[in-house]
């Protein structure tokens, strides 16, 4: 399975209707700060910094974008400005202490299985990492008390999909409307669209159901 | 806005502006008490400060961090909690669901959990006087329970992912209701009526949602109470038996207020959190704490949810995003397990979507992104669960200090088997409704919502924290006043039976003034 993706909506661009009823200041001012605004690897070292890239870079691959969408720097600002999410899991660690420990440990993975450092594998064999940490099939003891899923997905899934996902961009590809005041919507009822919505231009591929 | 010196006593200092102390602040100040109502967070704009943006609005989540233990630990934030004038009504979904009757008399009447010590005829004729000022939009006929006035306001038109559980519902049997929401579908004062933009769980920016911000925080400001905003209520102090004063931390340093009664309306964590961080040498468990309940028998809603994809275009995001919804699992008693749930149509915004799905299944690399391209197709129907209350699920203090030294609070939370069963129930229920509805490629997610006890009423010193109008059996100038009340969690969003229950506190209140017994 490749990494291709294909928008079901290619003439969308959610950023189109930046002067238009749907985008009220404030919505302006925030998103534009997101948009120029990337910031400074200030909390992770460098050897941190590619394995965490070469994460990000398997979980959302953006092999159609010249410029993707950085993900990584605003998972660094988070983590150097301590910004807390509301919830510290008993089974985890704190926050920095987790990702910091956890990157050594699917490193550590990597170099078990491949004897390679994650960032020099490939992607088939990147991804077979990340879904031996998803079931727990790890050998590595850096990972201590701390449970590897836990980690991959309350932490790593987590804060990457928060980023892309409050990106124009990914906005556009899965034709969500975006910001919507003052105007807001007129027709809510299946199959209708107001002119102002991204229009679905093919199906949407389908390789069935996640499992949880 | 009125406002009072620190040394003034007033008659009523509330900690805090949601569901229950905004209700109560503006019933007490109409009464002609003098009241300061507390809130940790600010006092927000929406027109000028709300964006369009999920990421930007977690400005109106408690994200201070609390600790989360148990065997199915509960995900805080935005998943339940608020800190701004209004509280959680803020960011709240709007769902205006009356209980069933019998809940409030659960032990005696269903066999299971515990009685409230209040009828419901009571609680539903306050469920009427908070319907009326928050003025929901409901349907002209709502199909469970005994029969209500009408709503104040029409019924929303049914957006699409509502329309997936209509057709679910009329092919399966069971009947189903526009959601009784408050937004409004008519002009109110300054309130345009809602436009359907689908952001209401990161705040309204138009302020068609009734939340407390729009509704009892002017109306208490009107009264003449004063709302202190952006103060962090750190202690209450007590001399003698009774409440002093309160110490709070605003604009960087600690302050203290004096009042005659203390209210705490913070919610199922910070209400004990209070109470158990204001030990004192005269009180050294805590405050209200003579029982050993504060913190116990604190529950939350499981909150389940089945997930297809449908041939329609769906495009959940406009709308409220629980627009119909089916409480035949909460009024038929012919089932495996005991409790109820009401279920919802969903329309999670792109960043709440996701979360779900990677938390939930693991999911990545391209088949993620081919599952978020379907976000336009999805339908979803999730539970509000009722769990049962259960004495280790509790909140306590950690060992770990917040950014004013205060201790952070531990939560424990595990289903019991009757939740675990319930839940079961549901999915199997929801997937064979998104199936007649015409879905397909399901999934499943569980998660929690809303928060409930940790300082339950109840009928002696025993049994419970504080009385029936919330007032502590120890003593007899604290008083509590929101979520943390409830004795058992019923199957439906709480957010109106904790207004309810306050405007009936406040009357109680009143006519013990009206006595000389305050």
């Amino acid at each position: 399975m490749g990494d291709e993706f294909q928008t079901p909506y290619p003439s969308y661009n959610v950023l189109d209707k930046w002067n238009s009823p749907s985008w009220n200041g404030q919505t302006r001012r925030v998103v534009a700060h997101r948009l120029n605004n990337v910031p400074d690897r200030r909390f992770f070292t460098e050897p941190e910094w590619t394995i965490l890239s070469a994460l990000c870079h398997r979980v959302i691959p953006q092999p159609e974008r010249a410029d993707p969408v950085p993900i990584a720097p605003f998972i660094d600002q988070e983590l150097y400005e301590g910004k807390s999410h509301g919830t510290h899991y008993a089974t985890l660690p704190p926050d920095k202490e987790a990702w910091r420990r956890g990157l050594a440990a699917i490193d550590e993975e990597a170099r078990h299985s491949y004897q390679r450092p994650f960032a020099d594998l490939s992607d088939s064999e990147r991804d077979a990492i990340i879904k031996a940490v998803d079931t727990g099939e790890v050998h590595s003891s850096v990972w201590g008390d701390m449970p590897p899923r836990e980690f991959l997905r309350k932490k790593v899934l987590r804060d990457i999909v928060r980023i892309y996902y409050a990106h124009p961009s990914a906005w556009s590809e899965i034709g969500f409307g975006g910001p919507a005041a003052p105007r807001g919507y007129l027709r809510l009822t299946m199959d209708r669209r107001d002119p102002w919505e991204a229009r679905e231009e093919r199906q949407a591929h389908v390789r069935g159901a996640p499992k949880p | 806005m009125r406002c009072y010196s620190e040394s003034e006593e007033v008659d009523f200092a509330i900690v805090g502006t949601g569901a229950g102390g905004g209700v109560l602040a503006a019933r007490l100040a109409e009464a002609g008490f003098s009241v300061i109502a507390f809130d940790a967070g600010p006092f927000w704009r929406p027109l000028e400060e709300f964006a369009s943006d999920e990421r930007e609005q977690s400005k109106l989540y408690w994200l201070q961090n609390r600790i989360s233990g148990g065997e199915h630990p509960i995900e805080f934030g935005e998943n339940n909690s608020g800190r701004a004038v209004g509280g959680s009504t803020v960011h709240f979904q709007m769902v205006a669901l009356r209980w069933r009757p019998e809940w409030f008399a659960a032990r005696s009447k269903l066999g299971y959990g515990f009685d409230w010590p209040v009828s419901w005829e009571e609680m539903w004729r306050y469920y009427a006087e908070i319907e009326d000022a928050m003025k929901i939009s409901g349907p002209v006929n709502y199909p469970w329970g005994p029969p209500r006035g009408r709503y104040p306001y029409r019924a929303h038109e049914v957006n699409a992912a509502g329309l997936v559980l209509a057709k679910g519902a009329e092919a399966l049997g069971v009947p189903w209701a526009p959601t009784p929401l408050a937004t409004v579908s008519a002009p109110r004062g300054r309130s345009h009526p809602c436009v359907y933009r689908g952001f209401c769980k990161t705040g309204c920016s138009t302020n068609a949602k009734q939340s407390m911000l729009i509704t009892f925080v002017p109306r208490a400001i009107k009264a003449g109470c004063e709302i202190r905003d952006l103060a962090m209520v750190g202690r209450i102090e007590t001399r003698n038996g009774r409440v002093t004063e309160l110490v709070y931390h605003r604009a960087g340093e600690w302050r203290r207020q004096r009042a005659k009664n203390i209210v705490v309306a913070g919610y199922a964590i910070e209400t004990p959190r209070l109470l158990l961080s204001s030990a004192s040498a005269e009180f050294p468990d805590g405050l209200a704490n003579g029982s050993g309940l504060v913190g116990k028998y604190f529950m939350a809603h499981s909150n389940d949810a089945a997930w297809a994809v449908m041939p329609e275009e769906i495009r959940w995001y406009k709308g409220p995003p629980s627009m119909a919804v089916c409480e035949h699992w909460n009024y038929e008693d012919k089932k495996d397990f005991h409790g109820g749930y009401a279920f919802m149509s969903q329309g999670p915004l792109p960043v709440d979507f996701a979360t779900a799905l990677v938390a939930n299944t693991g999911v990545f690399g391209a088949e993620l992104r081919e599952w978020m391209a379907l976000y336009n197709h999805m339908g979803g129907l999730k539970i509000v669960g009722e769990t049962d209350p259960q004495e280790n699920n509790r909140v306590e203090l950690s060992d770990e200090k917040d950014e004013f030294g205060l201790p952070l609070p531990k939560i424990t939370f595990s289903y019991s088997e009757n939740d675990k069963n319930l839940q079961q129930h549901s999915k199997k229920f929801m997937r064979s409704m998104l199936e007649a509805a015409g879905g397909s490629n399901f999934f499943d997610t569980t998660s929690t919502a809303h928060l409930m006890g940790g300082c339950r009423m109840g009928f002696s010193p025993k049994d419970s924290v504080v009385n029936a109008l919330g007032r502590s059996w120890d003593i007899s100038t604290l008083w509590v006043c929101d979520g943390s009340l409830f004795p058992t969690s019923g199957g439906v969003n709480p957010s109106i039976t904790i207004a309810a229950n306050a405007a009936r506190i406040a009357d109680g209140i009143k006519a013990l003034g009206a006595r000389g017994e305050l």
